[in-house]
């Protein structure tokens, strides 16, 4: 079985955002980078899936040459190759990415290489598109399900399920296919010392896409980016009801104000 | 016309949807454009005809049994269908699973640009949209392309409200071309949720728990409260990243958006990604033990404190009150 899961390198935004001077990045100076937790789960599924079904794992980024940390930290517990498909770091809008994964992916075809599984996660963590495992899906002819949360892979037949109103979906797609999936699949591994070794030495396979230009004569891409801004901020003062266990009564009075406490 | 994908349950439109048409008809209000709605499944009729309250007047029922069951790209390839023969300037839905999905399987299949969690929408030439990024704690100013604007709408972002002067929805069927490839992605089980259990999504009371809480075992004083309030617990993701809780009770970015109407956070720091989760509460208190601690930048109320003194106190004074 091969595998190929599709990963995004983000900043790792802890506490406040701040943005660049022209508005159209986060200020990163200050921050490390990281995949979105749900392609952290992606990446740990394709590492099971080739553990329990053998075959080969790859990743695959769009992205700057910085994105290279994050495709080692994929190779770190597992995954076999690392594909970079090299930007210059700006910002690349969902049905270009698309368009460019779907490049590679041919490209691989033709040099012999076939995937039965394409895996992203269900959105990437910065700009929360909902749609590249989709248009991925589409010009491949291959079915996509979104929203995994659990997974079983069987005689060419994954079984997926996904959160639906407190209970579950189940859908059932025959190999090949595009899974997105959600954080909670799985809880990934920590990368071991020798696992990290291995990765630093290993090649990443490059090449350059070519992007679709937005606005240009021809089918539309975007959305195009403006620039970003921080939402209001809706912070009042905090009205300290009390320390310790003494605050009790006043909790349950602010419980019966606004109308939760049953009785 | 603007057309509005509208999921349904027993005959009503979801909340979400209610949300998104609200946002739908101030837009064709500004255009003075009309408001059309596209429903699938059995009880579309139902549904339907609750709409004209929020001023649809167009109604299409997708007419196909093989669509009764959630088939995405079905779906998908429905709307594709629907825009094809009515021609809409702008194509909207909630941003659920289901809304983001069919919009972007319409979208794609017409070679056009979505924007996934807009909040506001500028029509004219150029389109702008402002959308959500980073689950809501960053916005972006875009330009949206295409002959048609598929675009979804944040949840929790618009309150639903009716439209002054209802309309009669007039109601259409429509019948789509589907292939085989189309409708490989279905529904083929449901499993119900838990009889009795408070969804978290829907709980009018969540306490969430966080890395104060410091282990597995300590979850049954918020359990303990939860239930006194019927409400269910929310955890915080170094909660779910250590194996105390399951995913499923993850509040956040990658985890469930809450809306209750108060959130109760017992040592739960507040780092974006959990606040964009549950900034939809109503009321939020904090229960901590650090005052400096980013959620009391969130939160009305506060308690200073350590949760596993004062969760079991609010569940005593709770059934002390219960009792008399």
């Amino acid at each position: 079985m091969n595998v190929l899961v599709c990963v995004k390198r983000v900043p790792e935004t802890g506490g406040r955002v701040t943005l660049s001077s022209d508005a159209r990045e986060i200020d990163t100076r200050y921050l490390g980078f990281t995949v979105s937790p749900h392609e952290e789960c992606a990446t740990e599924e394709a590492v099971r899936l080739i553990e329990a079904n053998g075959g080969s794992s790859t990743v695959l980024t769009l992205g700057p040459e910085a994105a290279s940390d994050q495709l080692r930290a994929a190779m770190a517990i597992g995954i076999d190759r690392a594909i970079l498909l090299e930007t210059d770091g700006q910002d690349w809008d969902p049905v270009s990415t698309s368009v460019a994964i779907v490049d590679a992916i041919r490209a691989e075809a033709a040099a012999g290489v076939s995937y039965d599984l394409l895996l992203f996660g269900n959105e990437a963590a910065d700009s929360g598109d909902f749609q590249v495992a989709i248009r991925v899906a589409l010009a491949l002819g291959l079915p996509c399900i979104n929203g995994v949360k659990s997974l079983a892979v069987k005689d060419g037949v994954a079984t997926a399920r996904r959160e639906a109103g407190g209970g579950w979906e189940v859908f059932e797609v025959p190999l090949p296919a595009v899974l997105a999936v959600r954080e909670g699949i799985n809880l990934p591994r920590y990368p071991s010392v020798p696992g990290r070794l291995r990765a630093k030495k290993k090649e990443i396979e490059r090449s350059v896409p070519v992007a679709r230009l937005v606005g240009a004569m021809g089918p539309a891409a975007g959305p195009e980016k403006i620039r970003l801004r921080l939402p209001a901020e809706t912070e009042g003062r905090v009205e300290i009801l009390g320390t310790g266990a003494e605050a009790a009564p006043a909790v349950v009075d602010l419980l019966e104000r606004i109308g939760v406490l049953a009785r | 016309m603007i057309i509005t994908f509208v999921e349904h349950d027993g005959g009503r439109a979801d909340r979400s949807s209610l949300e998104a048409l609200t946002f739908a008809r101030r837009l064709a209000s500004g255009l003075g454009d009309s408001l059309g709605a596209v429903l699938f499944g059995p009880e579309a009729a139902a549904a339907a005809a609750g709409l004209g309250a929020y001023g649809v007047t167009e109604a299409h029922l997708v007419d196909d049994s093989r669509l009764d069951a959630y088939a995405p790209a079905a779906w998908g390839r429905s709307l594709a269908g629907l825009v094809g023969t009515t021609s809409p300037a702008i194509v909207l839905a909630a941003g659920t699973d289901r809304g983001q999905e069919v919009l972007a399987y319409a979208a794609a299949m017409l070679d056009t640009p979505m924007a996934a969690n807009c909040i506001e929408v500028r029509p004219g030439e150029p389109f702008e949209v402002t959308r959500q990024r980073w689950g809501g704690s960053l916005l972006e100013e875009a330009r949206l392309d295409g002959a048609v604007r598929f675009l979804t709408i944040a949840e929790h972002a618009t309150q639903p409200e009716e439209a002054v002067a209802p309309s009669t929805v007039r109601v259409a069927a429509f019948s789509p071309t589907l292939s085989e490839a189309d409708l490989r992605v279905r529904v083929v089980a449901r499993v119900a949720p838990e009889v009795g259990k408070v969804s978290l999504a829907d709980a009018r009371v969540v306490v969430g728990g966080g890395r104060g809480v410091g282990g597995a075992e300590a979850f049954s004083e918020l359990e303990e409260l939860a239930g006194l309030l019927h409400g269910a617990v929310g955890v915080s993701r170094v909660v779910t990243s250590a194996g105390w809780r399951p995913h499923s009770q993850q509040v956040g970015q990658t985890g469930t958006r809450i809306a209750p109407d108060i959130y109760i956070a017992c040592g739960i720091s507040g780092a974006i990604q959990h606040i964009v989760g549950c900034k939809a509460a109503k009321t939020i208190l904090a229960i901590n033990t650090d005052r400096e601690a980013p959620i009391m930048s969130r939160a009305a109320y506060a308690v200073i404190g350590d949760l596993h003194s004062v969760v079991p106190a609010l569940s005593a004074e709770i059934r002390r009150r219960q009792a008399s």
